[in-house]
């Protein structure tokens, strides 16, 4: 593999944004044939190497060989026609157009200057095979799931003959079945001669299925290694640049048990709570200072309790009472005043203020909750918005920054920093470490654990167990939008455990409650 | 570093630089066409000149603009405000057409009072189709600015009523303080709105709903209240703009009062700086905007240009305008200067940008 020249090479390149050196001095190869993962912290510079490789930012310094050719790409468009291809997380496409039509917009087979319709549904058709994917090309996209759409894109990614294929996370919205397919595409791809771009968080999935492995730490090049000889350890230390104290810490902590939870009356206790077509009646009570976690594949109403409970959308079934008082929530605003926060999970859709600076995002909440008449001072603004950079650790640490400059995981900081300036009584956290490097996780962990201990309940959702067992107290298990068991997360509970229950739902012999 | 290569590219890139060099070359290009453009003078202890006559003739417009500004950061827009105007207009001049004495102050602001309670009643409307009913901005004020000419026709009973009274006159032409009463009105007006927006956290809730409403929504702020004010301070700015109108003609039309302003008000925005997306917005930089059309219109006139080619005219200054505010565009120019590789703008910036 090795034997052949690098299909791509990247040179001494620099790149800085207003107030951020994102890159600085990086080299970066790619052998055809071969599955490169591209690790590093959030802010580490992934995307932003990605960004330049496409054309979509220019370079400050450095040069970009493809196939021995010095190459300055305009825009993604050009260099997906020079063979390099990028699929992001968030999938670009048009839900609204039909499968066919999102494979080939902007490059539709013509004739005569009209589109030549049954051409490319059969084209579309053969390269969806090639991904033994079968779907009805004339549907349209937003009928089918976010993971087959993602497939979707790699199909039309593949398409321009790609010599590399870059994929920027791409598994962040797959379950463990749709992950193992892409996997097997991305194998038969390699085999087939094009170079993969890898991007993730997910340590596993790099050693399931990456060769060599780059990374990144604050914008520069801390090196490239062989899979087979970085440990995974070792690849952790050297995407943080420190010992692996903070993990470790957590590892050994003890599995939390339930004696927090009191005879004393629940901060929360949810009835019978429902709401048709989104999830069917639960009942759920959350104590002062427990973390409840919330377990489930994608889709399993996870998030629909998370939203029920916040007022984000209306039960209309069953009741809530808070502190012993009957609430209606109709809207978050209710939420909100009775001490709920709500830190969702779609944070680009649903979280950030894009254009507002970091400061104005972090106080939102507040400022909504005081109303408009009573804004809070500056001065006042200024320590809260310090006092969580600094315990949050947030990068860059200026406040005045439109928050969009961020990376994700600073993005989901400031989310976080939100709510806890609320001072919340419940705080309902929708998949908080999602695509967010290990330190920032470790990091929110560990915050989780503190607020629980300081009396805050929280409620814990989760798409990975590990993390889910390591923070709560009990864990509530969701499958098909039905609540089908609630768990003490006590020493005989283990992964494999709730993986069961998720698998058999209601009725196995530990769903006690 | 080089301090001063620095500074001046700060200034440039100050979103209101370009803009504001455009006004400051068209007032250049008629000082010089017409000496005497810039002279003002005191007669009767009142100013006079072009440049006061541009600020007076301003005033209306920069009323209209700063409620069109909170209205486009909520991502909205408000077409009803020429009709707004003339409804407001009408109801005035035909209360004090029929009073038994038209220069009574009492009945002059009797009039007003009437007619800002209806503005505010039919902005109450435009709000609650958009922020309860949930119907788009475009749409749901477009049926306003087409009956809402039928209104103050209603009004009118399809008469010019004309008016004879010194008080309400003086909306339009009067003086305080050596300065046109009009000027004095919108500036105050601006400093309610900036003090209103700035002073609260408005503002800040404002461009929060207009950068992602849902996310604004989830943070527990009650949107739909928000964008339903802004549709209220809308129609009342344009009740205040269509007295003056109305008031320097001592007439009320319900055809041609206020007639396009909208267009005016929401290119007055853009070019201030404020997206037509929604969020960020500038007062200051709608203000200067609304200055930059009227001293167009002058120019026009001064120039002696003539009325057929005049909307071609402005038309061309104000895409030149949008054009020359896109970073895209001058990256675009620069580079083609310079003849370097073409290289694309950040994708981000674009979505910044300005021009309709």
């Amino acid at each position: 593999m090795t034997g052949s020249p690098p299909v791509l090479t990247m040179t001494g390149i620099s790149k800085t944004f207003p107030g951020v050196r994102a890159l600085h001095d990086v080299d970066f190869r790619l052998f055809p044939g071969e599955v490169h993962a591209l690790m590093g912290e959030n802010g580490a510079g992934k995307s932003t190497l990605i960004k330049v490789l496409t054309g979509v930012y220019e370079i400050d310094a450095g040069t970009i060989t493809l196939a021995g050719e010095q190459v300055a790409f305009t825009g993604p468009m050009r260099a997906a026609a020079a063979g390099v291809s990028t699929v992001y997380q968030e999938v670009n496409l048009c839900t609204n157009l039909s499968v066919a039509e999102n494979i080939f917009i902007g490059r539709e087979p013509r004739r005569l200057g009209a589109i030549r319709w049954g051409e490319m549904r059969r084209r579309a058709r053969e390269l969806l095979a090639r991904l033994d994917l079968d779907l009805d090309v004339t549907a349209q996209l937003g009928t089918y799931s976010l993971a087959v759409q993602q497939m979707v894109a790699i199909a039309r990614a593949i398409d321009v003959r790609a010599r590399v294929l870059i994929l920027d996370e791409p598994t962040s919205s797959l379950d463990a079945g749709e992950v193992a397919q892409l996997f097997r595409i991305m194998r038969q791809l390699r085999d087939q001669g094009i170079a993969i771009l890898f991007v993730t968080h997910f340590l596993d999935q790099v050693y399931a299925v990456a060769d060599r492995i780059t990374v990144l730490r604050n914008g520069t090049l801390v090196g490239e290694y062989r899979t087979g000889e970085l440990p995974q350890f070792s690849l952790v230390e050297k995407m943080l640049g420190k010992e692996l104290d903070v993990l470790e810490r957590l590892d050994e902590q003890q599995k939390r048990t339930v004696a927090v939870r009191s005879a004393a009356a629940p901060l929360v206790d949810a009835a019978e709570l429902g709401r048709r077509g989104a999830v069917a009646p639960f009942s759920l009570r959350i104590h002062a200072g427990e973390v409840v976690g919330l377990a489930g594949l994608l889709g399993s109403g996870r998030t629909e309790v998370a939203r029920l409970l916040f007022g984000a959308d209306r039960a209309d079934h069953g009741q809530v009472t808070l502190d012993g008082g009957r609430v209606s929530l109709r809207s978050p605003v209710q939420a909100i005043d009775r001490g709920v926060g709500f830190c969702s999970e779609n944070r680009r859709a649903e979280g950030v203020i894009p254009e507002l600076s970091v400061r104005e995002n972090m106080i939102l909440a507040m400022q909504a909750a005081r109303g408009w008449l009573r804004p809070i001072p500056r001065r006042r603004q200024d320590e809260l918005v310090e006092r969580y950079v600094k315990a949050l650790s947030i990068r860059p640490a200026d406040p005045e920054l439109p928050v969009r400059n961020l990376s994700g995981g600073n993005q989901q900081k400031v989310l976080l920093a939100r709510w806890l300036i609320t001072e919340p009584r419940l705080l309902i956290l929708d998949e908080p470490t999602r695509g967010i490097d290990v330190g920032a996780k470790a990091e929110i962990q560990k915050l989780v654990l503190e607020l629980s201990d300081g009396g805050m309940a929280v409620l814990f959702i989760s798409a990975e167990l590990e993390e889910v067992l390591r923070l709560s107290h009990r864990v509530a298990v969701m499958r098909d939008r039905t609540m089908v068991a609630q768990l003490d997360n006590d020493d005989a509970l283990d992964a494999d455990g709730v993986m069961r229950t998720i698998a058999r739902g209601a009725g196995s012999g530990e769903a006690i409650r | 570093m080089n301090g001063v290569a620095d500074r001046f590219r700060r200034l440039t890139g100050h979103r209101l630089f370009w803009p504001a060099l455009v006004l400051v070359a068209m007032i250049a290009a008629n000082a010089i066409h017409r000496p005497g453009f810039l002279s003002i003078e005191v007669k009767n202890g009142h100013l006079y000149g072009t440049p006061i006559d541009i600020l007076r003739l301003s005033a209306p417009l920069i009323l209209v603009a700063l409620g069109m500004t909170l209205v486009i950061a909520t991502g909205g827009i408000d077409l009803s405000v020429g009709s707004l105007c003339a409804i407001s207009g009408a109801i005035a001049c035909l209360y004090i057409s029929e009073a038994p004495d038209q220069n009574s102050l009492a009945s002059v602001f009797t009039a007003l009072a009437l007619a800002v309670g209806a503005a505010l009643v039919l902005g109450a409307w435009n709000g609650v189709l958009v922020a309860v009913i949930g119907i788009q901005p475009i749409i749901a004020t477009l049926i306003l600015m087409v009956a809402g000419r039928g209104l103050a026709q209603l009004v009118t009973e399809g008469q010019i009523i004309t008016v004879n009274s010194g008080p309400y006159r003086a909306i339009g032409l009067g003086h305080v303080l050596t300065l046109p009463l009009a000027i004095v009105i919108a500036l105050a007006a601006a400093l309610l709105v900036a003090a209103f927006t700035r002073r609260t956290a408005l503002g800040l809730i404002v461009e929060s709903v207009g950068g992602n409403a849902e996310a604004s929504r989830l943070a527990g702020i009650r949107s739909s209240r928000t964008v339903f004010l802004v549709y209220v301070v809308s129609a009342a700015c344009a009740a205040l703009a269509g007295f003056m109108m109305t008031a320097n003609v001592s007439s009320a039309d319900g055809n041609a009062a206020g007639l396009w302003v909208e267009l005016d008000a929401i290119l007055a925005v853009v070019i201030g700086g404020t997206s037509l997306a929604g969020g960020r917005f500038s007062l200051g930089g709608t203000i200067l905007g609304a200055l930059l059309i009227q001293t167009l219109t002058t120019t026009v006139y001064a120039m002696n240009i003539s009325p057929q080619t005049s909307l071609l005219f402005k038309a061309v200054v104000v895409i030149a305008v949008c054009l020359i505010q896109s970073p895209a565009f001058r990256a675009t120019l620069t580079r083609r200067r310079r003849g370097g590789a073409p290289r694309p703008e950040l994708r981000q910036r674009e979505k910044e940008q300005v021009p309709a």
